[in-house]
């Protein structure tokens, strides 16, 4: 186990070295800059707000700058937020969006799982039809379309929830479950094809011939092996969604981290671009770390390596 | 109870209900097994074998149905039990070894876990117990460091090793009837004949009926007292392992033996297989099921089924040929 997450850490280290370079170079082949807007600066300003940032250099030698400062884990200035580093824009808005994804991907989850495994158990039947269009539904509706219809009828129509912000309880309401709906449809259908696929296994039925009651036939014997298609997909979904979702946070304005990653790319704040991208590349290597580890305590014949 | 079979047959008929039709897979199966007796099941893939076994532990896979006979089973009338009486009876009064010892244990699972569980689940006992009581039998069934073994996982372990632990776990409550379900079919040969080995010993230190269910003549050969040939979902013949090999009646009993491989054989003599298909149970025939492959079929065979023939107490067969010749040797003449 240690070696594994040495090994981990390692080519942890490797990836995100390659995703800061390759980031660095494309970032400079958009055209713009930080500088312009529709009230254009005099010549004079943008070349001392250039000489300022460093950007008159050439790219390499920004590039050889930027490194230096990542190795000591200083992920430079914000160009458009001024004076505010990059460090402190993660630290404040990623705790919120955590929060939001974390609470969305559970339920996702506990919603998941369950109707999963009961469409797959009533295979055919008329549950399952309807667990199966729902959840196809749930990929279908695009996120901004849940949350705008959310918000339409309990915020506005009843006001039963708050429309903005994160205020109390309440208001985590309408943005998880609009952030949870495609995960948990993912996941029910994910968890009824791998319970298909279990159910038919000779292990089940040798639970059976021992005699074991559904229940332990279930939740013993066929969980634990259906799941780990979830675990799998869980590792990515986990990294995306606690760096927050650009709509969900736009639509019930929510100070998370997930508006940063467009926001920084169109006003080409180009340390806040380096910023996101790779602590989402860091958060995606730690999370399939996390995840194969808990693949092998649930299923001993993984071997870590 | 003492002269009561263990386990007897009657008229069993069982169908698959599938979208294309109701598929006969049982057609009038009667059979019984004495107490401490093996009895061997054999013929090809489709001739009722398997569904006949599941159907004893109440197994019988969907869309499958029993549509009439009886299954008489240690005092259990089984087609009348329900799906709660029948947990209380699998495993702990009848209990089955499957063909694939690769995929009939969970992988997630210890050993230990496995064979405790079946304990713990009848016995009541506690987890110390049910681990003594593990580690015993996987020494019963020949696995040397027990205590070790018990905390592995099925993929450590061979296929035979695995093989021997599914016995473990089908002996756990000392069952009166063990079935196998092509036990040695996925094994080695090497192993094959160890684990058949391993069964018999046990059967004579546990002293509980085998149901051995195989396609595999020789293995019965030298098992089982009693032998079933089963063809196209009925038995075909039925009787001791020396009527069956030395006097046999039905033309399927005769072609099964002749297509068997000896080693003793003189030169190199062709093996004689059985030509033809095996029949479509969604629209059997009309009479002998075995008629359209059969050497010596004759026109009744095909119009009407054959009745039981009685060579001596519990040698018969259904064929028309062996009634014609019990006819005329003017013996006992079987039911019209």
């Amino acid at each position: 186990m240690g070696t594994f997450i040495l090994k981990r850490m390692f080519s942890a280290i490797v990836t995100i070295f390659l995703v800061a370079t390759i980031t660095f170079f494309l970032m400079f082949l958009i055209p713009g800059g930080p500088f312009l807007s529709e009230k254009a600066p005099s010549a004079e300003t943008l070349a001392a707000l250039e000489v300022k940032y460093g950007l008159d250099q050439p790219v390499p030698v920004q590039y050889l700058n930027y490194m230096k400062g990542l190795l000591h884990g200083d992920l430079g200035t914000s160009l458009k937020k001024r004076g505010m580093e990059v460090n402190d824009i993660i630290a404040t808005g990623f705790p919120v969006s955590a929060q939001v994804g974390l609470i969305a991907i559970a339920g996702a989850v506990l919603v998941g799982v369950p109707l999963g495994s009961v469409a797959a158990l009533n295979r055919g039947k008329p549950l399952d039809h309807i667990i199966m269009v729902a959840s196809t539904c749930g990929i279908a509706v695009p996120s901004f379309v849940m949350a705008t219809v959310l918000m339409v009828t309990l915020g506005v129509k009843l006001g039963w929830l708050p429309t903005m912000g994160l205020s109390g309880p309440l208001s985590y309401i309408m943005p998880c479950i609009a952030l949870a709906f495609y995960p948990a449809a993912y996941i029910s259908r994910l968890m009824r094809s791998s319970m298909l696929d279990v159910l038919g296994q000779d292990y089940m039925r040798t639970a059976r011939a021992k005699g074991l009651g559904p229940f332990v036939m279930l939740f013993k014997h066929a969980l634990r092996n259906a799941i780990l298609p979830v675990i799998t997909y869980l590792g990515p979904l986990l990294a995306y969604t606690l760096t927050g979702s650009f709509v969900v946070e736009k639509i019930f304005t929510i100070p998370g981290l997930g508006s940063e990653f467009i926001s920084s790319i169109t006003s080409r704040d180009y340390p806040l671009i380096m910023g996101t991208t790779i602590f989402l590349a860091f958060l995606i290597i730690m999370m399939n770390m996390v995840v194969d580890i808990v693949y092998k305590l649930v299923d001993p014949r993984i071997k870590l390596k | 109870m003492d002269n009561q079979p263990l386990l007897k047959i009657e008229h069993l008929r069982l169908s698959f209900f599938t979208p294309a039709g109701e598929v006969k897979a049982l057609n009038d199966v009667s059979f019984q097994l004495e107490q401490g007796q093996v009895l061997g099941v054999v013929g090809e893939s489709g001739s009722g074998k398997s569904v006949t076994a599941y159907s004893i532990m109440g197994l019988t896979p969907y869309p499958g149905r029993i549509v009439g006979g009886s299954i008489l089973f240690n005092g259990h009338q089984i087609q009348q039990m329900t799906e709660k009486e029948m947990r209380a009876i699998r495993g702990r009064e009848v209990s089955i070894i499957f063909q694939d010892p690769m995929t009939s244990l969970n992988p997630v699972y210890t050993i230990g876990d496995q064979i405790c569980e079946v304990i713990r689940l009848h016995t009541g006992q506690s987890r110390q117990e049910a681990r003594a009581r593990a580690v015993e039998l996987l020494g019963l069934v020949g696995i040397n460091e027990p205590e070790r073994r018990l905390r592995q996982y099925p993929h450590q372990m061979s296929g035979g090793m695995r093989q021997r632990v599914m016995i473990a776990i089908a002996l756990a409550c000392q069952p009166k009837l063990l079935i196998a379900d092509e036990p040695t079919t996925a094994l080695d040969v090497t192993i094959q004949a160890q684990i058949l080995e391993l069964m018999m010993e046990l059967k004579k230190k546990l002293g509980m009926s085998i149901l051995m269910i195989t396609h595999d003549l020789g293995v019965v050969s030298n098992m089982c007292d009693r032998i079933a040939v089963m063809y196209a979902g009925r038995i075909v013949e039925y009787g001791s392992a020396d009527d069956i090999f030395y006097h046999p009646q039905h033309e399927y009993t005769r072609g099964l033996l002749a297509s068997i491989p000896k080693l003793n054989a003189v030169g190199h003599k062709r093996l004689i297989p059985i030509e033809g298909q095996p029949v479509d149970l969604l629209h059997p025939p009309q009479g002998c099921p075995f008629a359209p492959r059969c050497r010596a079929c004759m026109k009744i065979c095909l119009r009407e089924m054959p009745p039981d023939t009685h060579f001596s107490q519990d040698h018969v067969s259904a064929c028309w040929l062996a009634q014609k010749r019990e006819f005329e040797a003017g013996k006992g003449v079987g039911q019209p």
